[in-house]
């Protein structure tokens, strides 16, 4: 008899314990509530990779209506872009050109300066200036485009002809530099990134061997890292090549088959751009040829992500 | 036979092991070549404010704010653009900010190591690498014509949606790999069920996050144009956008407009205008800031 009234008494207490949790975790029909949950989040989820669809679907089918009408080898190894002229031409080297040269440009101002603003801030500057110089390089990077564009039109433009004398107002050079500003603070901070991911073992086995940090920067932090810096430096690229309203106000418009940087020049994105601002009425072949123009930027920028994601896999495995 | 060491032999082994072979560089050129660097950045952000700063504070006047735009350059504002900014971009976050948390939630608390997991990611990094320019495209030739919304506001919030969707997936992802597991691991022995761990237990703790990372998207939003550009085309409006589906333009088109114009007002125009704009993103950086620090502290406590 005690012993059952124990328990009844052990089993009320259990009751009005549930009844408590309850309160904060209500029990009716959350199995089903559960699975909606998961499968509404999961939904959400896949949007993204509708969306991916939907850009692949767009730029395919608009682009299939093009080369139905321009073979494609007259697309990919034409030398004459001219979209607009009566006499219409659409062969879009001049356009790869241009990108190539303004891309070059670029990274060859924002990977030695990016990098070296990464060794800075990971191996010599102290916490306290750390503290200072990152904000800058952020600011850098949340400065629109349109800002880049107008700096490299009004300001590097000008300074360049005073001692380039046969630059033209609108040129590679200049667009090009400005886009290399623009990309030195995403090639900093991933790099200084990956520098303090060296292991500290590693430095200070190299300092025990009496490196000085030069030594230990160029023999153990660069060599480590390479693959990431390459991953990094890709990326860039990718950024670079996909850059459109500094190019499209300093550059010039103007498709021309070149690799001389002080010439004016068009590229893939400012094509693309430039045609919005004129008129390339929906159904016209200005108008697919955009799509033909964006799927082949698509496709380069997808290698060029594939290829620093695989990178970046390699560099994560060893770390 | 001693164990000591004499310090030639020390020398002699520095020199052997890590100065024999590759690239050397002295400690002084090293010293010299990355403060140059770091200074080619802090310059030309501090030349960039100085220049547009002395080229536009003559026009940065109420007309800029108040008036449309007009080829009377004394008459001229942003108005329109500044309307337009703001619908397209708070609409956009409203698109992207359930999205991307849905999907942060789902990956980091849901997805296991399986297809559909691994193809929501690499989606996400692919969605993260197009050029803005092709969002542009895509929306203008499927919203705008395929499912005829037009070259409205509502299409521009969109494109703007997609484009900043890794940004806040990304941070939402980090944010609850930060939750400790112990506190999951409390609900569930409360008898909770997923949905109330998440719901309960994982979103309230990445909610300062969350926020910081909208508005830095509505930032970087805010100054995009390339999209925009191809979707609004570049129009002349001199009306207060009134719905979701009129035609508008933003902030930095009509800088692009103003830029791109030959006579020396319209330029010093578009330097005010500048102005303006990077006013508007600094003062959103410096509240992102402001939010963190104050909700994770709160969070703390």
């Amino acid at each position: 008899m005690v012993m059952s009234k124990g328990a009844e008494k052990a089993r009320g207490k259990g009751d009005r314990e549930d009844e408590k949790n309850k309160l904060i975790f209500s029990n009716t029909n959350t199995i089903l509530l559960d699975i909606i949950v998961r499968y509404s989040l999961l939904v959400a989820a896949l949007l993204t990779t509708l969306a991916i669809i939907i850009i692949a679907y767009s730029l395919i089918s608009e682009s299939w209506s093009f080369f139905l009408h321009i073979p494609m080898d007259k697309f990919l190894f034409g030398d004459r872009w001219a979209a607009f002229f009566d006499d219409k031409s659409f062969g879009v080297l001049p356009l790869l050109a241009g990108t190539v040269l303004t891309t070059a440009v670029a990274l060859s101002l924002a990977i030695p300066i990016g990098i070296g603003s990464a060794i800075f801030l990971s191996e010599y500057a102290s916490s306290s200036l750390r503290r200072i110089v990152k904000p800058i390089l952020e600011i850098l990077a949340g400065i629109p485009t349109v800002v880049y564009g107008y700096f490299a039109l009004y300001f590097i433009t000008p300074n360049l002809q005073s001692f380039i004398p046969d630059l033209a107002t609108y040129n590679a050079l200049a667009a090009g530099l400005a886009m290399g500003v623009m990309i030195i603070p995403t090639i900093a901070s991933l790099s200084e990134d990956a520098f303090y991911a060296v292991p500290q073992s590693l430095k200070a086995a190299g300092y025990a061997l009496g490196a000085r940090k030069s030594t230990v920067v160029m023999r153990i932090i660069i060599p480590y890292t390479l693959s990431a810096i390459v991953a990094i430096v890709i990326l860039g690229i990718g950024r670079a090549v996909g850059e459109t309203m500094i190019v499209t106000i300093a550059a010039g418009l103007k498709p021309t088959l070149t690799l001389n940087p002080f010439e004016s020049v068009m590229t893939m994105t400012s094509a693309i751009a430039q045609a919005a601002t004129g008129d390339a009425p929906r159904g016209t072949i200005e108008y697919t040829s955009l799509f033909a123009v964006a799927l082949y930027l698509f496709v380069i920028v997808a290698i060029l992500n594939l290829l620093s994601s695989y990178l970046k896999k390699r560099w994560e495995i060893k770390v | 036979m001693s164990m000591s060491i004499s310090k030639e032999e020390v020398i002699g082994v520095e020199k052997s092991k890590i100065k024999g072979k590759g690239v050397v560089i002295s400690e002084y050129g090293l010293q010299f070549y990355v403060l140059i660097s770091i200074c080619i950045g802090v310059m030309v952000l501090t030349v960039l404010l100085v220049n547009i700063t002395l080229n536009g504070i003559d026009r940065l006047n109420a007309n800029l704010f108040f008036n449309y735009a007009s080829s009377n350059v004394n008459e001229a504002g942003m108005r329109a653009a500044i309307l337009g900014s703001l619908y397209t971009v708070v609409f956009a976050i409203a698109i992207a900010l359930p999205l991307g948390i849905a999907t942060g939630l789902y990956l980091n608390e849901y997805g296991g190591n399986n297809i559909v997991t691994r193809l929501i990611y690499s989606t996400l990094t692919n969605l993260a690498g197009i050029p803005s320019v092709i969002f542009g495209l895509v929306a203008l030739s499927f919203l705008s014509y395929n499912l005829g919304l037009g070259r409205s506001i509502i299409v521009g919030s969109i494109a703007l949606a997609f484009l900043v969707l890794p940004l806040i997936t990304v941070t939402t992802i980090e944010s609850a790999r930060m939750v400790p597991a112990t506190h999951r691991l409390a609900a569930y022995a409360l008898g909770a069920r997923k949905y109330q761990v998440v719901f309960k237990v994982v979103l309230p703790q990445i909610i300062p996050t969350a926020l910081t990372s909208s508005i830095l998207a509505l930032s970087r939003a805010m100054g995009e144009a390339a999209p925009i550009l191809v979707i609004s085309g570049l129009i002349f409006v001199r009306r207060d956008p009134l719905s979701l589906f009129d035609e508008f333009t933003v902030m930095p088109l009509q800088i692009y407009n103003w830029v791109s114009r030959p006579q020396q007002a319209f330029i010093e125009l578009s330097a005010a205008g500048i102005i303006v704009l990077l006013i508007i993103l600094l003062t959103l950086n410096v509240l992102a800031i402001y939010l963190r620090n104050r909700l994770q502290r709160r969070i703390v406590e």
